[in-house]
């Protein structure tokens, strides 16, 4: 068995893929940002004190970890017509990856929460701090640095995630490469080339969240 | 539980500065305090001591509403600090209401709890910013002041882990100061202190006793420091007052023989 490596169809289909990773990353991008805004509210959402709230939103939070992304997404897609809400593969891509990752990220944040000393709030509660800056002002600031290294897997995660957009059409770097294998019948160099892509943008990610956790830390002087 | 006994609020002209009435609080079987009666009078100093568990921590904690209280009324002031009136009843306070009688309590811990991620000066000018509404520049100068006053103008710009445990004490009182408390609570302040900067926190709680009329209510090991500053000093044995007075007659000719039991046996550990 021998692989037939064309470099100049490499370089051929390169600026396509290129091109495609920038959707890739777009996706990523807006999807965590959607996780991340979401998974704050969830986590917040837990420690209301509100029971039916607070257990409703446990219980939604544990579907989502529970079922598979891919079932999501084609959920959102193709069952939400049927009940009259009909969203773009885009649209619905994002919702479907920022809903799923926030179930992940609300648990990363209750950890860095709950990792903030009890002497704090009651040191809020003895100043007659109001709750929302006891967490605006004292408890998030100090949460964040415990919640980075988990935030960051998860970013990386999101990222890993996103060819599975490509089952409803959303343009991004492996449907790029599917359609030029339906192209052109040749699908080593596309696929080995969103492979080595992914690795290109994942590897530096670590190190940079490692880096980022040392800045807030230094930052908020901890 | 029936509050009906307990007057809405107490007369105004010769109230006592803090009033417990009957209190308790239990977790689950475990009694801490059992039916405690205990008058603070304005500007009056009142060390607790007492062996561990034997509720003086709770005491200062359930006045700055750090713990709920499961029977009885706290008054502060002559008003109810954890139930309001409403119908010509008492009922528990909502939100509002603790926030109103929160703002004339003040508390320093023993672990100090100062937030990490601010300065000293940042420190003591988050209340007086956040929650009194004052401008930075007010508060700084309020802030630079106390710092001042406990020795601490010259660290004001480091964060509490470059400081010593004497010196995040200062600064928690200057910032406890800061909101200009008519009770300051200090909940066994110098117990994770080393030895020999005991005597710097002491100090500055000296100095706020001669100059200042506030009153306060302060848990301590201390026995020396104690009997030095106090009007009065309480003795809780097991959730109760077992003996209280004035500290000549307290250290010196104790009646009760748990009193004296204990006193004994703070000597021969020192």
């Amino acid at each position: 068995m021998i692989f037939d490596w064309k470099w100049d169809f490499v370089w051929a289909i390169l600026p396509r893929l290129l091109g495609a990773t920038l959707n890739t990353l777009m996706a990523a991008g807006i999807g965590y940002a959607i996780a991340l805004v979401l998974g704050l509210a969830f986590a917040l959402s837990q420690r209301t004190g509100w029971r039916l709230v607070t257990s409703m939103v446990r219980e939604m939070l544990e579907f989502i970890r529970s079922t598979p992304l891919v079932v999501q997404i084609f959920f959102i897609f193709y069952v939400g017509p049927q009940i009259g809400v009909t969203l773009s593969p885009w649209v619905a891509g994002m919702i479907a990856i920022g809903l799923h990752y926030s179930a992940y990220l609300s648990e990363v944040y209750r950890a860095g929460i709950e990792a903030v000393p009890k002497g704090q709030w009651e040191a809020c509660r003895a100043l007659n701090m109001s709750t929302r800056d006891t967490y605006r002002r004292i408890v998030l600031p100090q949460a964040l640095p415990h919640a980075i290294p988990g935030m960051g897997n998860y970013l990386v995660g999101i990222f890993k995630d996103t060819p599975m957009l490509s089952v409803i059409g959303v343009t991004e770097l492996m449907q790029t490469a599917n359609a030029i294998g339906s192209e052109t019948y040749r699908f080593l160099e596309p696929y080995t080339l969103v492979g080595v892509i992914f690795l290109a943008l994942s590897l530096p990610t670590a190190g940079l969240i490692r880096l980022l956790e040392r800045q807030v830390r230094r930052k908020l002087g901890l | 539980m029936d509050l009906s006994a307990y007057p809405l609020e107490l007369p105004k002209d010769d109230c006592p500065m803090v009033r417990f009435m009957n209190v308790t609080k239990s977790y689950g079987a475990l009694v801490v305090l059992d039916n405690l009666n205990l008058d603070i009078q304005r500007g009056e100093m009142v060390s607790v001591i007492g062996p561990s568990g034997s509720g003086k921590t709770t005491v200062l904690r359930m006045l700055m509403t750090l713990e709920t209280i499961n029977g009885g009324v706290i008054y502060v002031d002559g008003q109810p600090l954890t139930h309001m009136a409403r119908n010509g009843r008492l009922v528990p306070a909502d939100e509002a209401h603790l926030r109103r009688m929160r703002a004339s309590i003040g508390m320093c811990f023993q672990h100090f709890n100062l937030f990490p991620h601010m300065t000293a000066l940042e420190n003591c000018m988050e209340g007086p910013v956040q929650v009194l509404g004052l401008s930075k520049a007010e508060a700084r100068a309020r802030s630079e002041e106390l710092l001042a006053m406990v020795g601490m103008i010259e660290k004001k710009d480091q964060h509490p882990s470059r400081l010593s445990g004497g010196q995040q004490q200062r600064v928690a009182i200057a910032r406890a100061l800061a909101m200009r408390p008519r009770i300051m609570l200090f909940d066994e302040v110098t117990s994770a202190l080393d030895p020999e900067v005991i005597g710097e926190v002491t100090q500055v709680i000296r100095r706020l006793v001669a100059e200042h009329d506030l009153t306060m209510l302060m848990v301590t090991h201390q026995m020396g420091f104690a009997r030095d500053i106090s009007d009065r000093i309480c003795f809780f044995y097991r959730g109760q007052i077992e003996e209280q007075g004035p500290p000549e007659q307290f250290f010196t000719n104790p009646q009760r023989e748990r009193t004296k039991q204990f006193l004994r046996a703070v000597k021969d550990a020192d």
